[in-house]
């Protein structure tokens, strides 16, 4: 431990952390390397790809262009607290139902991005759908189906 | 459930683990006493290495290894051993590793690697793969004579760029010419782009005080990582051992082998500490390689009924630095060059050359896209200058039964229809018709018929005139196009895989393939097949993910479309293998003949006595009669398969048999071009593929949306930049753009044809790569029909399609 590190307090899927971590430690770094959490990936580590979008405060954010700090006092969500044990979360069984996965990589970011918006807007349409995942890349999938999976969450969670 | 296990859609089963984010790939992995390898690249294009000082990064804390070109005596390469672990004595291109370091932390790692000082004398880069072939050229390999390669099959010229030059000569071409009412030359270039898998390149490497090393990596190929390990370090296969996790992207950019070898190495020099080396986005564009860049020029001659008696080909691929896997491109793309035509009379030249920029390997389409880039942009103009439909012109040149190939393969009954496919897409895009509703924009539909009358004085030359195209007073313009495609595994004619099945007590069954499933499905078609096969519930099928070179059975790689084809032919050798050992022995326990016997759902029963039952429970360890007496024992299928009937190609002529089984397809779009800033949206891709057999259709249409959407980031969004010094400029994904979800088709519509192939299992073909091949000529063609202009470079940026359409119109 080193005397610059700095004390965080947070909220990680439901249960809280206290750490003492380096100030330039990304909240990505300490998701993956402290917490093993590693349902975040790391995809280009610059804010361009959106692989390591985590829910801050139920809002998607990029983990690999934020602190660790940044995240103190808040409430972070990662792909590994969507589920409740082994019980699959609706938006997850639609990826596999509707074939809106191939590689996994971006998955995480994928369904986080549309939990947020099925939280915040029930019953979107497949333009805002489109919207929510637009800072996400996926390479494999050509992302229609991954559009199909968000908006059949929807439909099977009421939405609307 | 045994019913329809076949063309059906199963989920994938690595869902759950997907969806959870606990599939774990090669960088979330730890192991004890763990090193982090960092890179020193070069900054200049072409450079001699005059000295290295590693003194200040050895003197580091946490420093545990540092290594230069100069320790390490090795070159790899799968047809050609031409790459060395790190620059040797030369760097050959903007990012190249230069040295190399292991340390307790990845920031220490990166702290060494600035210490390390190298004096480079940069050398005049060569960066224009038609200039490299220039007597005075600079030469990128000046030893290329000494490398090992496979003679025979690739003829790297000492004293030149050319790593290999692969000659198909069918019939006589010149003469052919002097026969033709015209004669068609153009040419046509594609810029290198790259796979950009959004898990960027990752290895960890242990070697051991034995003497033998362990590998974790990203990599398409364990077996391919340990034979071209083996050869490279002189070592047995024994003593290597590779291991495939789940793998995040590959596209061909993690076949042969990449990184093993410098971590490997790493991990010795650092005292038999495991190291791991995992890639930056910037080194997995600048460092690892992108996709061949491609020069061609088109030669087609015609009668006036329009049937194609002559054609002349030149491929020019600028390979980059290296050539290990490249040459096999040049070769791949030149036997299968001139499309899916019946053409009398070829004369093909099929060039990989050395220029020193990141080295291009395998992609999705082994070289198809970019070679179909010229030829079905060229069956346009060629239709258009005979003023005849461009499906029309294609159906009276299409291969069909009885026709033969440019290598002299005669396509039969089973080969495949790239006719039907054309069919119906044309069909689907409603082809002749006018396009959809656009709000009063106009459509050019791709008929040619009355072109050539006086073109308005505004427009470029070659102006569709047949009074579709019509104004662009609102500034857009709606259009369709189509083109087809064909390829064939691109694989030496030995190329082999095999498949273990082992019953479990519970008479459930670990299926043990060497395919690895990077996101394709494979895994769940095979577990279908093997499920099928063995008449078995597909719950059953337990298919084992990791691939562990000391654990599963040999496979050749994971490319070319061939896995579901060859994976799942060993699969269903492996079930008939074990059924018979499961008969064998209850034939013995029930007093009968084997061949009385039937099994379903896990019973092995009597055919004229059903009542007259064992379960597999009781079988597939062995049986024991009441008294105890025991018979059999474990039941393990094996099965395998190797391709037939293939054979090397002439070196003189290219003739001879190179292709296990061709699958054929076709696609159709409309789209909008927004003429006032070169934009173009694509409202409707219809893609049609000869598939023989879909084995899941879920997958199959996955991977065609996929592929298509991968195509329209090669035709309209993708292309490394340079500076004059050969410095790439666009090593990131800000620069580099990939398609997101905004620049996707509208409707992408994938239609499945199933001509039986006569060898594959079920019928079926392979058809990862097929989706991506020929958007781009698709799109360019629709932008002819829309427009009048003919763009004959990708990509179709909007910049460049805006500069076309306003040819007065400077780019500053």
């Amino acid at each position: 431990m080193e005397s610059s590190d700095m004390e965080i307090t947070l909220t990680i899927n439901g249960a809280q952390v206290t750490a003492r971590v380096d100030p330039g430690l990304s909240l990505l770094a300490f998701l993956r390397e402290h917490l093993d959490l590693k349902g975040t990936r790391e995809g280009c580590g610059k804010g361009d790809c959106g692989n390591c979008t985590v829910l801050l405060d139920g809002q998607p954010a990029l983990s690999c262009i934020l602190f660790a700090f940044q995240a103190s006092g808040r409430s972070v969500t990662t792909i590994e607290g969507v589920s409740e044990k082994e019980r699959l979360a609706v938006i997850q069984e639609c990826f596999i139902e509707k074939g809106a996965i191939q590689c996994g990589f971006c998955t995480p970011a994928m369904i986080l991005s549309g939990k947020a918006l099925l939280e915040s807007n029930p019953r979107p349409s497949r333009e805002e759908i489109s919207e929510a995942i637009s800072g996400v890349l996926c390479r494999c999938t050509g992302y229609q189906k991954i559009v199909d999976a968000i908006e059949e969450a929807s439909l099977r969670q009421g939405g609307g | 459930m045994t019913e329809n296990l076949i063309g059906g859609s199963f989920p994938r089963i690595d869902g759950v683990e997907k969806v959870t984010g606990s599939a774990t790939y090669a960088a979330d992995m730890k192991l004890p006493g763990m090193l982090y390898a960092r890179l020193l690249t070069s900054p200049h294009a072409h450079a001699t290495i005059r000295d290295i000082n590693t003194e200040k990064a050895k003197a580091l804390y946490g420093v545990k290894a540092v290594l230069t070109g100069a320790d390490l005596p090795y070159r790899v390469g799968l047809y050609m051993v031409d790459k060395p672990v790190l620059a040797d004595g030369k760097a050959r291109y903007f990012g190249e590793p230069v040295a190399a370091v292991a340390a307790i932390s990845e920031e220490i790692a990166e702290e060494a690697v600035k210490l390390i000082e190298v004096d480079y004398e940069p050398l005049e880069p060569v960066l224009d793969a038609k200039k490299a072939l220039e007597a005075d050229a600079p030469l990128v390999h000046p030893d290329l004579d000494s490398y090992e390669c496979i003679r025979g099959v690739f003829c790297p010229k000492g004293g030149t760029n050319i790593a290999n030059h692969f000659r198909l000569k069918k019939g006589d071409a010149e003469e052919a010419f002097t026969r033709c009412d015209k004669i068609i030359e153009n040419e046509f270039y594609v810029p290198q782009v790259q796979h950009v898998p959004m898990e960027t390149h990752a290895s960890i490497a242990h070697w051991k005080p034995k003497g033998n090393i362990e590998i974790w990596t990203s990599a398409q190929s364990p077996f391919a990582v340990r034979h071209l390990l083996s050869v490279a370090l002189g070592m047995s296969q024994s003593m290597i051992r590779v291991v495939v996790p789940y793998l995040g992207g590959a596209f061909g950019g993690k076949a042969g082998i990449h990184l093993e070898p410098l971590v490997a190495l790493l991990s010795k020099a650092a005292g038999y500490r495991p190291v791991r080396i995992v890639a930056t986005r910037e080194q997995e564009f600048m460092t690892l390689p992108c996709r061949q860049g491609l020069h061609a020029r088109v030669k087609t001659g015609v009668n006036a009924e329009g049937r194609i008696l002559s054609q002349e080909i030149e491929y020019i691929w600028d390979a980059g630095a290296y050539a290990d896997y490249g040459v096999n491109i040049g070769r791949a793309s030149g036997y299968s060059g001139a499309g899916p035509y019946e053409i009398d009379n070829v004369k093909m030249d099929s060039l990989t050359v050395y220029t020193t920029k990141p080295f291009g390997t395998a992609y999705r389409g082994f070289g198809h896209v970019e070679l179909f880039w010229a030829i079905e942009s060229q069956m346009d103009i060629v239709a258009q200058e005979l003023k005849m439909d461009p499906v029309e012109f294609r159906m009276k040149n299409l291969l069909k039964p009885g026709a033969t190939t440019i290598t002299g393969e005669e396509i039969t009954k089973y080969t495949g229809s790239v006719r039907k496919c054309l069919e119906e897409v044309a069909k689907e895009i409603k082809w002749g018709e006018t396009c959809g509703d656009g709000g009063g924009e106009t459509c050019g539909d791709g008929g040619a018929r009355g072109r050539g009358e006086s073109a308005p004085a505004d427009a470029p030359t070659n102006a569709p005139t047949n009074g579709r195209h019509g104004s662009r007073s609102k500034g857009k313009v709606r259009a369709k196009g189509i083109a087809v495609l064909h390829k064939a595994p691109a694989m030496p004619p030995n190329t082999a895989s095999s498949a273990i099945m082992k019953f479990n007590e519970d008479a459930t069954v670990d299926l043990l393939v060497s395919g690895i499933d990077y996101g394709q499905g494979t895994a769940t078609s095979l577990s279908q097949i093997a499920a099928h096969e063995l008449k078995l519930p597909f719950e059953r099928i337990h298919f084992i993910w990791n691939k562990d070179t000391d654990f599963s059975p040999y496979d050749w790689q994971t490319v070319a479309s061939r896995f579901t084809v060859m994976g799942g032919l060993s699969i269903i050798k492996a079930a008939e293998d074990a059924t018979r050992q499961i008969k064998d022995v209850a034939a013995e326990a029930l007093n009968v003949k084997p061949d009385a016997l039937e099994v379903k759902d896990g019973v092995v029963f009597v055919k004229e006595d059903p009542s007259l039952a064992l379960d597999y429970t009781d079988v597939v360890m062995g049986y024991k009669f009441d008294n105890g007496n025991s018979i059999g024992g474990p039941v393990i299928g094996r099965g395998n398969y190797i391709a037939e009937g293939l054979t090397n190609l002439d070196p003189e002529t290219g003739q001879g048999l190179p292709a296990l089984n061709w699958t054929y397809g076709a696609h159709a779009v409309e789209i909008e071009v927004d003429t006032r800033t070169g934009d173009i949206e694509i409202l409707k891709l219809a893609s049609a593929f000869d598939v023989g057999k879909v084995i899941n259709e879920g997958l199959c249409r996955g991977q065609v949306i996929g592929g298509c959407v991968q195509g329209v980031g090669s035709a309209i969004h993708e292309q490394y930049i340079y500076d004059k010094a050969g410095r790439l400029l666009n090593a990131s994904l800000t620069d580099y753009k990939i398609p997101t979800v905004k620049d996707i088709p509208h409707e992408i519509t994938p239609i499945f044809v199933e001509t039986p192939h006569d060898k594959g299992p079920f019928g079926a073909r392979g058809v990862a790569e097929h989706p991506m091949i020929s958007v781009p000529p698709v799109i360019a063609n629709a932008i002819f029909n829309g427009t009048g202009v003919r763009i004959k470079e990708l990509p179709l940026s909007p910049e460049r399609v805006f500069l076309a359409l306003n040819p007065g119109r400077s780019k500053t």
